[in-house]
């Protein structure tokens, strides 16, 4: 205990940066998850190449993809877009699948019925399908805000500023409280996240829980 | 009026769900399509509202021809009720009777106030309002589907099967309930149904419908009832098995309507209470 309180304002701060991390890569993974999975669901033929590509995404070791995307897009290995670009196709690999489950869970009545009432193509897009897909959305969500959480400690290896860094540095130096503090801040603060995610779909989804 | 010239639907793989099918459906009136499933019925109500355009052949509204006419403002301005209702899970029963005012623009406090109104018209309690779909009952929900249908004030109103769900009482009051908002509104009903006791029940006009949409009778209940035109129209009726000739049978408790296997249908009523109609 000694040592978070001597080191508070070091913990703040490697906290903060991994959040600048981890949530750029969350929103944007989940931003473009829904175009994808919506190709995916409305072109038959692209639905197991697509999938199969995302998914396969997440078979490739995490260390070298930090390694292997700055050779491709010319960034630094250490820089804010390598870290959340790395992150974001961890993400995506996660949520593609998800978001055309999403859209898929919606029933064919209700299309029918929203074409039927004078919906056009778009508006019946955002104001039905999305909103629909809601539950199965967030439930994807939810697995990738964790994942991502968790996946930023990995770039601390390269020497990225965030709560990783404490277990790396407790590690070397050979100081547990370090070592610890860095796992339990990290699993909190994906169980922070989880939560507030929880939360925001009752308040934006009251009706789901009317289905059950 | 709706009028069908010489319409046929076939799809790429050969199959005709609708072979040259001309009829036309009177202002104000209800007509009910009857028939088995996949004898092209919906087909035909769907190609009203250019949800399904025929391969051949001409839909006209009046005097206007549906395919000169964009789909999305054609059917705002035609009701829609179908089976299970079709409404939005994730609006209040409200938003859902209002969904087509709300679509064309209008403000949301006048949009409210006539779904209201539509609300007690189909007898929902206002209290229902504030609910989503998933707390009402089946007939309940199916009733914010008529109201859904009315609410852009249409002059057509299409109705797939709009009571197949729900069980049988609940579907008798629908149907009363139906009978007593066209004898206000007179609206021009398309009604599609399998159930010969509701095409009976509903209709003015009833076209019995064999494969292909190839038209087997057209006429009122009673010319239906009395004259079948063929055999396949005596057999949809049920005549071959007994159940539309019917028969009188004095018993100790009274005079029994029994048909033709004997089974009783119901009791001779009090002379002196006609039928309602």
């Amino acid at each position: 205990m000694s040592w978070v309180m001597a080191n508070l304002p070091m913990i703040g701060g490697r906290t903060l940066s991994h959040l600048l991390l981890a949530l750029p890569a969350i929103l944007l993974s989940f931003i473009l998850a829904i175009p994808l999975g919506w190709f995916a669901n409305t072109y038959r033929w692209s639905r197991t190449t697509l999938l199969t590509a995302a998914a396969l995404l997440y078979a490739i070791p995490s260390l070298p993809l930090f390694v292997m995307l700055p050779a491709i897009f010319g960034f630094g290995v250490r820089e804010f877009a390598n870290v959340v670009a790395a992150l974001t196709l961890y993400g995506l690999a996660l949520m593609v699948r998800s978001a055309a489950d999403a859209l898929a869970s919606v029933g064919t009545p209700v299309r029918q019925s929203s074409t039927a009432m004078g919906f056009s193509a778009s508006s019946r897009f955002w104001q039905v399908e999305l909103p629909l897909a809601g539950p199965v959305l967030l439930a994807g969500l939810r697995v990738v805000s964790v994942s991502t959480i968790s996946l930023v400690t990995v770039s601390s290896l390269l020497g990225v500023d965030n709560l990783g860094l404490l277990f790396v540095d407790g590690f070397q130096r050979g100081i547990i409280a370090e070592v610890i503090t860095g796992i339990v801040v990290t699993v909190l603060l994906a169980v922070i996240f989880d939560g507030l995610l929880v939360l925001l779909g009752r308040i934006l989804m009251p009706w789901a829980r009317a289905r059950r | 009026m709706i009028r069908f010239d010489h319409v046929s639907k076939s799809y790429p793989d050969g199959t005709e769900a609708v072979r040259d099918f001309t009829l036309e459906l009177p202002s104000g009136q209800t007509t009910v399509l009857v028939g088995s499933s996949g004898c092209g019925k919906t087909t035909l109500l769907r190609m009203v509202n250019r949800m399904i355009d025929p391969t051949s052949g001409t839909v006209w509204i009046d005097d206007e021809n549906v395919a000169d006419v964009a789909p999305v403002p054609l059917r705002r301005r035609i009701g829609y009720v179908m089976q299970n209702a079709g409404l939005l899970p994730h609006r209040k029963v409200i938003d859902n009777v209002a969904t087509v005012p709300l679509l064309n623009g209008v403000p949301k406090a006048e949009a409210h106030a006539k779904a209201l109104e539509l609300m007690e018209l189909v007898g929902l309690e206002a209290t229902m309002a504030t609910r989503y779909p998933d707390q009402l009952s089946g007939g309940q929900q199916q009733r914010v589907g008529v109201a859904r249908g009315l609410a852009a004030d249409p002059n057509i109103l299409l109705m797939d099967e709009p009571f197949g769900a729900v069980d049988p009482l609940v579907r008798a009051d629908l149907q009363a309930e139906l009978l007593r908002v066209q004898r206000e509104l007179h609206k021009t009903i398309v009604f599609v149904t399998h159930d010969i006791a509701e095409a009976l029940a509903l209709g003015d006009q009833i076209v019995i419908l064999a494969k292909g949409a190839a038209i087997a009778q057209v006429g009122s209940p009673q010319q239906v009832v009395a004259e079948p035109a063929d055999a396949f129209v005596a057999d949809f009726l049920g005549l071959g098995r007994g159940a539309f000739d019917l028969h009188l049978r004095e018993t100790p408790n009274g005079t029994l309507v029994v048909d033709d296997h004997g089974r009783p249908a119901g009791r001779l009523a009090d002379p002196a209470k006609p039928a309602e109609n």
